[in-house]
């Protein structure tokens, strides 16, 4: 926002003749339409790239028929959803039914409030940052809870008991190795979490006190993923035994706006990963932070979260569904003890002189760890294409 | 002087939210209405049936049934309460020194002491020892 309040200011006689309200309201009803921009935009991609993965995943070519390469698919499909009827089963809460996925959105979407896609591109710097993240997020929650019980239908109400089961589970680990990166950074303002990162790689919190950090990145990213209801944490919509959950009763534009929510967490949950552990607009190198004199912050932001999007599709296609007291092992009795046990050692070590900066090895696992597992995932990414590639040649041969 | 945020007072810098909020609700209104517009409407009775895979619903799912959370939910409020205790000390424990750090851990661990209760009382396991059916 201070970014667009800046843009204003360039125009001649503007901050003396538009009062500062009208300036700041317009500017963020601005930055708010750009990101709702990108997250109705963003499923239309998200949904033909899962296809597709998915379809490679199973040796499969995912959709090929509308447009080229399918390319067209997500769109088409979005045009049926938006034209088909609306069903009101005779048996539900009508004003709650409708309430639900409005809620569901909206709880989704408001958490871009708070990104720092650059030092000015953010909706607002606020104090309490990452704990504003955390807590309305939670309010999709409340909006899944409602659509299980005002669509009035078994499998609905299983789905929104288990999803309000997992979600405030996974919440707890969540908020614990959040509390590991902020005592690191001393501050719950994600600007300040980020600047805390700046200048390069080495210095992501990612690799402050290798390895314990790592866990605590891998706590959060575990929760996070369970948050979002992504597979292998999907037991609230389980196609093969809810039908579709929470959303079973939903039809057209409802069924297409939790869908727009799921995808809308996604990116909020990935962005924070990267927010807290690395390093958010801040680029690896240096160097590579401005373009011929332009910040682009905002590209590294969006790369590294969508480069989680895909580890989430990616894990999506490959771990089984976890069963509903699994789920509940692995949060209360593996990641809650492992994430208090970060924040006790992890603040022994911020409080005793010698290590207040992290350990002495710190900048020097950074990069070849980086490297090292770009360029496993690099040949790991040609050599599945180059199978895959044998496959097809085989099949047509 | 342009005005900015960052920089702004309390009220100032949670406008966004505000706004955020306005633009979400006029964003999922306005696709509602375009919806509304566009969509087909011919409802027949069996259309309204509550959907279970083709068999007649015997029933409401507003029923009373054995909410197995109970028990996680209440432990959930313990810890997100003590979370919300953590994060302000997590901010400010760096400054105060030592003797914050040893308080803080004093909470933890009368929260750590906690979960083992409910853990050791089987509590945590989703099939409690007592519910199961002895054969």
């Amino acid at each position: 926002m201070d970014a667009l309040l800046r843009l204003f200011s360039l125009i001649p006689g503007w901050d003396q003749n538009v009062p500062a309200w009208a300036s700041i309201s317009l500017a963020g009803l601005l930055a708010a339409g750009l990101c709702l921009g990108f997250i109705s935009l963003g499923p239309v991609g998200y949904v033909y790239v899962e296809r597709k993965l998915a379809g490679f995943m199973q040796d499969r070519l995912g959709p090929m028929r509308v447009g080229p390469w399918g390319l067209l698919q997500t769109i088409a499909d979005t045009i049926k959803l938006l034209f088909k009827e609306a069903i009101f089963p005779a048996a539900v809460n009508r004003p709650l039914f409708v309430v639900a996925p409005c809620l569901v959105v909206i709880g989704a979407f408001m958490g871009f409030a708070v990104l720092p896609f650059s030092p000015t591109w953010q909706g607002t710097d606020l104090d309490v940052g990452a704990f504003y993240v955390i807590a309305i997020g939670s309010l999709s929650t409340v909006g899944l809870i409602m659509a299980g019980w005002a669509s009035n239908n078994k499998y609905a109400l299983f789905g929104a008991m288990r999803s309000a089961a997992q979600i405030v589970s996974y919440e707890i680990p969540a908020v614990m190795s959040l509390i590991v990166v902020v005592m690191i950074a001393g501050s719950l303002s994600l600007q300040q979490i980020v600047a805390a990162q700046a200048g390069g790689l080495h210095n992501w919190f990612l690799w402050k006190f290798f390895p314990l950090n790592v866990i605590a990145f891998l706590v959060f990213f575990t929760a996070t993923l369970a948050e979002c209801n992504r597979t292998p944490f999907d037991i609230p919509e389980a196609e093969s035994e809810l039908v579709a959950g929470f959303h079973t009763e939903y039809s057209g534009f409802f069924f297409a706006m939790f869908f727009l929510a799921e995808y809308t967490e996604m990116f909020v949950a990935s962005a924070m990963v990267s927010v807290l552990f690395l390093g958010g607009f801040a680029a690896p190198l240096p160097v590579l932070q401005t373009v011929a004199g332009f910040d682009i912050g905002p590209v590294w932001l969006i790369a590294k979260a969508w480069a989680l999007v895909f580890v989430h599709m990616w894990l999506r296609w490959t771990l089984p569904r976890l069963r509903v007291d699994q789920l509940m092992h692995v949060a209360w009795k593996v990641l809650l003890p492992i994430a208090l046990f970060l924040i006790v050692v992890i603040g022994g070590l911020l409080t005793a002189p010698a290590t207040a900066g992290g350990f002495p090895w710190d900048p020097w696992f950074g990069w070849p760890l980086t490297a090292l597992l770009c360029g496993y995932l690099m040949l790991t990414a040609l050599r599945a294409w180059r199978w895959h590639a044998r496959q097809v040649r085989e099949a047509v041969a | 002087m342009p005005p900015t945020l960052s920089s702004a007072d309390f009220l100032t810098s949670w406008s966004a939210v505000l706004l955020y909020f306005v633009a979400a609700v006029g964003f999922v209104a306005g696709g509602l209405i375009f919806w509304w517009v566009i969509r087909p409407s011919r409802i027949t009775a069996e259309k309204l049936t509550t959907y279970e895979c083709g068999e007649e619903p015997i029933g409401g799912a507003w029923v009373q049934f054995n909410v197995r959370f109970y028990v996680f939910a209440l432990v959930f409020l313990v810890f997100d309460v003590e979370a919300v205790f953590l994060l302000p000390w997590a901010v400010v424990f760096r400054e105060l020194g030592a003797i914050a750090f040893l308080e803080g851990l004093f909470f933890i661990a009368v929260l750590a002491i906690g979960l083992a209760y409910v853990w050791r009382k089987g509590d945590l396991a989703w099939v409690r020892l007592d519910d199961r059916v002895s054969p």
